[in-house]
């Protein structure tokens, strides 16, 4: 990057905002100011289509700020950042920068003040409200329309200052930051539980029933803070990984044994509805593991799998409802490997005709055949069979207890979706290391190399439909006893779109991304009113920021194995010493 | 016998004919190679061979069976491997599970099995791990098992990729071009481990090369292609002072002086380095 132009640009270069760019004879001023105008559109999205305003309904440290205004601190922020990202600078230069964009970004929500005070803009912004002026001004009113513009140049400064700090600090402050978000979304949650065990006086001091309490955030951010640099200095996870198995196993026995009893006491702790949204994500979590399968390993793209998860539904209806479509009132049991075999025959059947078909062509196949499924389900034809729109329902639940056991309602189904999670987890895992695992793999890597190799297409790639199908369908069969009902309308094309999004978040082929990809892009969006609203633009925004920071994934899956048993007693011995060995 | 038979095979695009109506015979447990100027057909050829491509008119036997009508996958069942001109490896995956994923037709285990985890797969997975760290020493990357394929120097990617071959214990191995881009003494190694795979492993092996030292050195027979016709086929001593072939390499204009430049196809190699680099194409 070429500077001249020496010291720090005028302040009063924070231009309004039409036509100021093209004016800089430096490029990296017009950048920085292509960054602030950027983030000021975006901090105006935020406020405009009621993002700010609704999110300011939930505290995050109580009394001091709330999510919505973290949303826009987030947003002011994050235009500093970029606009000083890599960028080598003095360091008067970088916090000017940063100051500039993020103030340029403030300017256009102090405009929007200003411009609310002389005209009602509610009738085509609705979410223009004075509410809005008074989030954007610590309820001021137009006197402080100066507020955001001062409040984006200083989170703009910091955020170039930032870039100064070594990145041992940053990354300290990051999971700081990280963490003091987190328990304060879930402040609630960890609450309720710990008011009934002896330390409800402690949940008092750090929790509000919303968010965090000052004095929580404080010891929040002072303690994520200090674990994360005992870990960087002392490397815990090494020491721990230098032990002797016996020791290890010690540690983590107990450890495994603590994290059965939570998952186990759950329910009890949290209440039904946060048990109903951990079985919606196992749900998720069975599908996202059927779709890791087909698309995760063996890369072949599917966008009607939710007919595989409709599949194992309706047939776990017919079997067992006790209402008009019934055909056999089995019990549960007994009709969820039914469910599982019919998905994997509807698994082969898709997979049969689209064989040959490659890349954007099976998104197309793939998301027909989940639609004909979905129509056939609500059609005239099958009504008398599947009930049409009006759908199965009296499915029974899988076991009958009476209404005050522990297992009454849908904590019996949150104990079944985990389990069933968890089976379909470690047959994954299994078939990931296995012959066909590879197989898969190759295929999606070098198809015509894999079948030079000596690998059937057509079977290992029919397989991959039919174990993916009875990954779905199994999942169907749980949600069909979830609900107690299974109606045409459950079939969305938005089904497997989202579990297509999770896979890609949480990394590509990888079991544990899957959960991990399930619980940010189910689990939260259920939990939170607040994000449901805006679910899919929030799974737009991560989509597009997985693809740029970490294409990859969350937890994608560790190819790369550090140790790799060599040696040891099975070795034959050296028959052929290689001539190419150096 | 021959262990692999040609008659009058054809291969077009087009209007243009890649392999033109070829006649090809490769003893068992020889070392032949196919060479030619730059689109010649020989990769052609060696598509037609591993059923990549179907062929037009002719015929392919391999031990005793007709081949052409074959799928990629059974043509492998029967015992032929191949390497790629541009190295495809698995990219994503491990050098380890690149042979291990070679070995796919010789490993047994049903996926019932391996989800279950039975005796028997784990016995079938615990060999197959030991055959790839077997060839992986073979090949000399003994200590690289657990880098990604794509991760590994391009010399060492030829290697991987004749270990993947040789996984599926061939009787036949095609290698396209397995010394490009080696520098002098990388592809002299190379040939010594050609020559020793034959040596040991009784392997037939037909090769495509455009480093003369290397076919010279190694081959027992040699046959030019040229336009996707056999313009001359013997041994490395026939086919040096074969005034067809010097032609073919140098252009028309040289042919009168033939005679004087027997020794020049392996000078002009010499001079060549180059990656993919062959020798001058005919056009004069
Ligand atoms: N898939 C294809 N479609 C159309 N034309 C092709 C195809 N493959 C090869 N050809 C053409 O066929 C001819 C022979 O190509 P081939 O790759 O077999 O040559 P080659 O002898 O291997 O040459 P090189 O030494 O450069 O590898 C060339 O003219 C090439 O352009
Ligand atoms: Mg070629």
């Amino acid at each position: 990057m070429t500077v001249t132009s020496a010291g720090m640009p005028a302040t009063g270069a924070a231009p309004s905002a039409n036509g100021a760019a093209p004016a800089m004879p430096v490029s990296f001023q017009r950048r920085v100011i292509r960054t602030g105008l950027l983030g000021a559109v975006i901090a105006l999205y935020l406020c405009m289509v009621g993002i700010v305003p609704i999110f300011n309904a939930r505290p995050l440290v109580q009394g001091v700020i709330s999510l919505g205004q973290a949303a826009l601190i987030l947003s002011l922020f994050a235009t500093g950042f970029v606009a000083t990202r890599r960028v080598a600078e003095s360091s008067g230069r970088l916090i000017a920068d940063g100051a500039i964009a993020g103030g340029l970004s403030g300017v256009a929500l102090s405009a929007l003040v200003l411009l609310g005070s002389v005209v009602d803009v509610r009738a085509f912004l609705p979410n223009a409200s004075p509410v809005l002026y008074g989030i954007l001004t610590f309820n001021l009113g137009t006197i402080g329309f100066w507020i955001p513009m001062a409040a984006g140049a200083v989170l703009g400064g910091l955020a170039g200052a930032i870039g100064l700090a070594s990145p041992r600090m940053r990354r300290s402050l990051f999971v700081g930051l990280i963490s003091l978000f987190a328990l304060g979304l879930f402040a609630g949650l960890i609450r309720t539980p710990m008011l009934q065990l002896p330390v409800a006086e402690l949940a008092r001091l750090l929790f509000a029933s919303d968010g965090l309490t000052l004095i929580g955030a404080v010891v929040v951010l002072v303690a994520s803070v200090g674990l994360h640099h005992v870990q960087r200095t002392r490397r815990l996870d090494l020491q721990f990984a230098a032990l002797p198995p016996s020791r290890r196993r010690r540690i983590q026995v107990p450890l495994i044994a603590l994290a059965a009893v939570m998952i186990l006491v759950l329910p009890q702790g949290l209440g039904s509805f946060f048990a109903q949204v951990i079985a919606i994500v196992a749900l998720y979590v069975m599908m996202g593991l059927g779709l890791n399968i087909t698309l995760g390993l063996a890369g072949l793209l599917d966008l009607g799998f939710v007919a595989f998860f409709a599949v194992g539904a309706y047939t776990v209806g017919l079997l067992t409802s006790t209402a008009e479509f019934g055909i056999a009132q089995w019990p549960f049991w007994a009709a969820v490997p039914v469910a599982v075999i019919v998905a994997m025959v509807f698994g082969a059947f898709l997979g049969l005709p689209i064989l040959s078909i490659r890349g954007d062509y099976l998104a197309i196949a793939t998301m027909g055949f989940g639609e004909i499924i979905r129509i056939l389900a609500g059609s005239d034809l099958l009504k008398p069979i599947l009930g049409g729109p009006r759908g199965i329902i009296n499915i029974p639940k899988p076991i009958e207890v009476p209404p005050d056991s522990f297992l009454a309602g849908p904590n019996q189904i949150y104990y079944i979706a985990l389990i069933g999670a968890a089976l379909i987890a470690f047959v994954a895992w299994r078939l990931r290391g296995s012959r066909l695992g590879r197989a898969w793999i190759a295929i999606r890597e070098d198809e015509d190399v894999a079948e030079a190799i000596g690998i059937n297409l057509i079977q290992t790639k029919i397989l991959a439909y039919m174990l993916g199908a009875a990954f779905a369908g199994l999942g169907g069969a749980v949600f069909a006893a979830l609900v107690g009902s299974i109606f045409a309308s459950s079939i969305q094309l938005m089904v497997s779109i989202n579990v297509a999004s999770l896979i890609i978040v949480g990394g590509m082929g990888s079991i544990p991304g899957v959960i991990v990809g399930a619980i940010f892009l189910i689990g939260l969006p259920e939990l939170f009113r607040e994000f449901s609203e805006y679910r899919f633009l929030f799974y737009g925004i991560a989509l597009i920021a997985m693809m740029q920071l970490r294409p990859e994934g969350l937890l994608p899956s560790k190819i790369v194995r550090r140790e790799f048993q060599h040696g040891g007693g099975d070795e034959p011995p050296e028959s052929s010493a290689s001539p190419l060995a150096l | 016998m021959p262990l692999l038979t040609a008659t009058a095979v054809t291969k077009k695009f087009g209007g243009l004919t890649a392999v033109n109506n070829l006649d090809f015979e490769i003893e068992q447990g020889s070392i032949a190679s196919l060479i030619g100027p730059n689109g010649a057909g020989k990769t052609t050829f060696f598509n037609c061979i591993a059923g990549f491509y179907q062929i037009e008119a002719g015929q392919i036997v391999f031990d005793g069976q007709p081949i052409q009508r074959l799928r990629r996958d059974q043509i492998a069942h029967l015992g032929i491997s191949r390497t790629y001109q541009n190295i495809r490896l698995f990219a994503n995956m491990t050098a380890m599970e690149n042979i291990l994923v070679g070995q796919h037709y010789h490993l047994r285990s049903s996926w019932i099995g391996a989800v279950l985890g039975t005796k028997g797969v784990r016995e079938d997975e615990g060999r197959a791990h030991r055959e790839a760290r077997r060839l992986l020493r073979f090949v000399g990357l003994q200590n690289k098992g657990d880098l990604l394929a794509s991760n590994l120097p391009y010399g060492d990617q030829r290697r991987l990729e004749v270990a993947r071959a040789l996984a599926n214990k061939p009787r036949l191995l095609l290698l396209d071009e397995p010394t490009a881009g080696m520098n002098p003494a990388e592809s002299q190694q190379m040939t010594e481990f050609i020559r020793h795979l034959r040596d040991e492993l009784g392997t037939t092996i037909l090769l495509i090369e455009h480093e003369m030292r290397v076919v010279m050195g190694i081959s027992e027979k040699i046959t030019v292609l040229h336009y996707g016709q056999k313009i001359a086929e013997g041994t490395p001593i026939q086919i040096q002072t074969d005034p067809l072939v010097i032609e073919a390499y140098l252009g028309r204009g040289s042919a009168g002086t033939a005679g004087h430049e027997a020794t020049a196809i392996p000078a002009v190699e010499a001079t060549q380095g180059g990656a993919s680099a062959g020798p001058t194409p005919a056009s004069a």
